[in-house]
């Protein structure tokens, strides 16, 4: 289309070539309509917030503050612990799930009945009371402990998220090594490649493809349900920030911090993720993706076109 | 028939064929695909299979390396069971890692290619002689890197298979094969798969690979291939061979009624 338009005057050029088309593009009025009511729907909610009795400078206050800090650390670390356990707890089972072996195989498959089919936020008190009938723990010769000792609310929280996510993670693996064509694995064992090996130079890197993109999702996921913990005594950025706003007198305008929080670290986590499926879409298609600022430089010389310009 | 085996147990020393099959039969649940397959493959010889799709070529082809496992008689690749050990007249099957073992000697070409697409080409061929014999790295890329010269890809050790043509993918995979040191080399439709103006390149390889002595066992539709390269050939319909010879006997003068309305629909 760019090209049309400069060699639109372009009347005296030989006469093999056919004349340039200049058309009169389709007029999209939905655009325009949707706008119109997008921005009044924007400035009704913006004059409703603007009515409210908000404390706006409690939030610049808070925003550094050492326990806001301590929280967003402890957030990212309990985010960090539970999906390592939920990712080696995944592969785990989802390898065990496809095996072979009846015993392994229903092994998994009852693990992810029980631990997906039961609310986090249950299993989460589920372990936290589990002080209550057990007194100690005893694993004969190598740990003998107080249950309260033993059972912290760190341990609580990971048990209860990593636990929970290994199921999910099992799935996701699951669906991925399957997505490997046959083929691969075909190939590979006609070479002489053992079983492990197949599965860990073949078929896993290309089951990532498939795996990564939910992954990041699990992630980010992951990141917004430890709030949940709060409910177990583990301090983390969602309970600091409610102790705060209590003893503040601006408990809402706490709650705007910590979802402004949220929305930070899950940003962060996204564009991390952008990068990390663009590296195992390597071999699987002719070109990369491009990277935002590639888009943006693209999009430079197309600007002001509607869509569908030939940029 | 077990009587027949324990007299044979060792077949004899002289020329051990490098493939011998007897009364292979072969289902896929109640779909019976071999019935009873007979022949024998002599080291050094290149041996065509041909015949209509469902034949069983191909099933044949891939219980000689044991990705399908025979339901009845016998199958012995250089005078050694496939896929199961005989003690007395007592058959014990093998484990992975002896069936692995014994992959490593034979090589295999697929209709489909099947590359690593997450590998170049070079750490496609340099894949298996580092995983599965220990080679080194760097000798192992050498390798690579002669291999891909002979297939006539040098110039593409770089690409992955997406970068790469079918003709050009099905070389690698030839080279991928030749890296393991095979001393039997299976070819399932190894040109099904391109345009005809690839055909020829893959073919090239191949008669080159036939010349310089590789036992092969080729499934195929190129006749033109089978009788110019072929030292013998088979003609396989419902699961049996139905007549096999010399491949130009074969083909010009077919003794048999299938073989005959097979090859004038087919040449």
């Amino acid at each position: 289309m760019t090209e049309i338009e400069k060699t639109a005057g372009g009347q005296s050029a030989p006469p093999a070539a056919p004349e340039a088309i200049k058309a009169i593009p389709v007029k999209h009025y939905g655009r325009y309509v949707s706008a119109v009511i997008a921005i009044a729907l924007l400035a009704a909610i913006v004059y409703a917030f603007s009515q409210g009795k908000i404390n706006w400078h409690a939030i610049p206050d808070y925003f550094f503050d050492d326990r806001i800090l301590t929280g967003v650390g402890k957030t990212l670390l309990l985010t960090v612990l539970s999906m390592v356990i939920g990712i080696v707890g995944g592969i785990v089972l989802a390898v065990m799930r496809l095996s072979k072996n009846p015993v392994t195989s229903s092994i998994a498959w009852f693990y992810i009945w029980f631990f997906r089919g039961t609310p986090v936020l249950v299993q989460l008190f589920l372990w936290f009371n589990l002080g209550l009938v057990f007194e100690y723990i005893n694993l004969g010769p190598i740990y003998k402990n107080y249950w309260s000792d033993f059972m912290t609310p760190l341990l609580t929280a990971l048990l209860g998220l990593g636990l929970n996510e290994a199921a999910y993670m099992a799935e996701i693996c699951r669906a991925g090594l399957l997505a490997v064509d046959e083929g691969q694995t075909e190939a590979s064992h006609a070479l002489g490649m053992s079983h492990a090996k197949t599965l860990r130079r073949v078929v896993i890197p290309q089951a990532m493809r498939v795996i990564v993109p939910p992954t990041g999702n699990e992630v980010i996921n992951m990141l917004k349900t430890t709030s949940l913990v709060a409910a177990v005594q583990y301090p983390e950025l969602f309970r600091y920030a409610q102790d705060i706003g209590q003893n503040s007198g601006a408990p809402v305008e706490m709650y705007f911090l910590a979802a402004a929080w949220y929305l930070i670290m899950t940003s962060i986590l996204s564009v991390g993720q952008f990068y990390i499926e663009r590296y195992y879409a390597r071999g699987s298609s002719r070109q990369l993706p491009a990277t935002p600022w590639q888009k943006v430089k693209a999009n430079m010389f197309s600007l002001g076109r509607p869509k569908g310009g030939a940029a | 028939m077990s009587d027949k085996l324990s007299k044979n147990d060792t077949p004899p020393k002289a020329v051990v064929p490098m493939v011998k099959s007897e009364g292979v039969h072969k289902s896929f649940g109640a779909v019976e695909v071999l019935k009873g397959i007979d022949l024998e493959v002599k080291p050094g010889e290149v041996f065509c299979l041909i015949g209509p799709s469902g034949s069983g070529k191909s099933t044949f082809l891939r219980c000689i390396n044991h990705l399908e496992k025979v339901n009845a008689g016998r199958l012995y690749v250089d005078g050694e069971l496939v896929g199961y050990r005989q003690k007395g007249d007592k058959l014990y099957e093998l484990r992975d890692s002896e069936v692995a073992l014994k992959r490593r000697d034979i090589g295999m070409v697929f209709q489909r290619f099947n590359l690593f697409p997450h590998m170049t080409a070079a750490e496609n061929v340099a894949e298996a002689p580092v995983q599965v014999k220990g080679v080194s790295k760097r000798a192992a890329q050498e390798q690579a890197m002669q291999l891909l010269e002979r297939v006539g890809l040098g110039d593409k050790a770089g690409n992955y298979p997406s970068q790469l043509s079918g003709g050009q993918q099905q070389r690698v995979a030839i080279a991928r094969a030749l890296a393991m040191e095979p001393k039997l080399m299976l070819f399932d439709e190894p040109t099904s798969a391109l345009d005809p103006e690839l055909v020829g390149d893959v073919l090239d390889v191949m008669r080159d690979l036939a010349e310089s002595g590789m036992t092969m066992v080729v499934v195929t539709h190129e006749m033109g291939f089978a009788r110019e390269v072929g030292d013998s050939l088979v003609f396989m319909d419902g699961g049996v061979v139905v007549e096999s010879g010399h491949p130009r006997d074969v083909l010009t003068n077919p003794r048999h009624e299938r073989t005959q309305s097979f090859l004038s629909k087919v040449l």
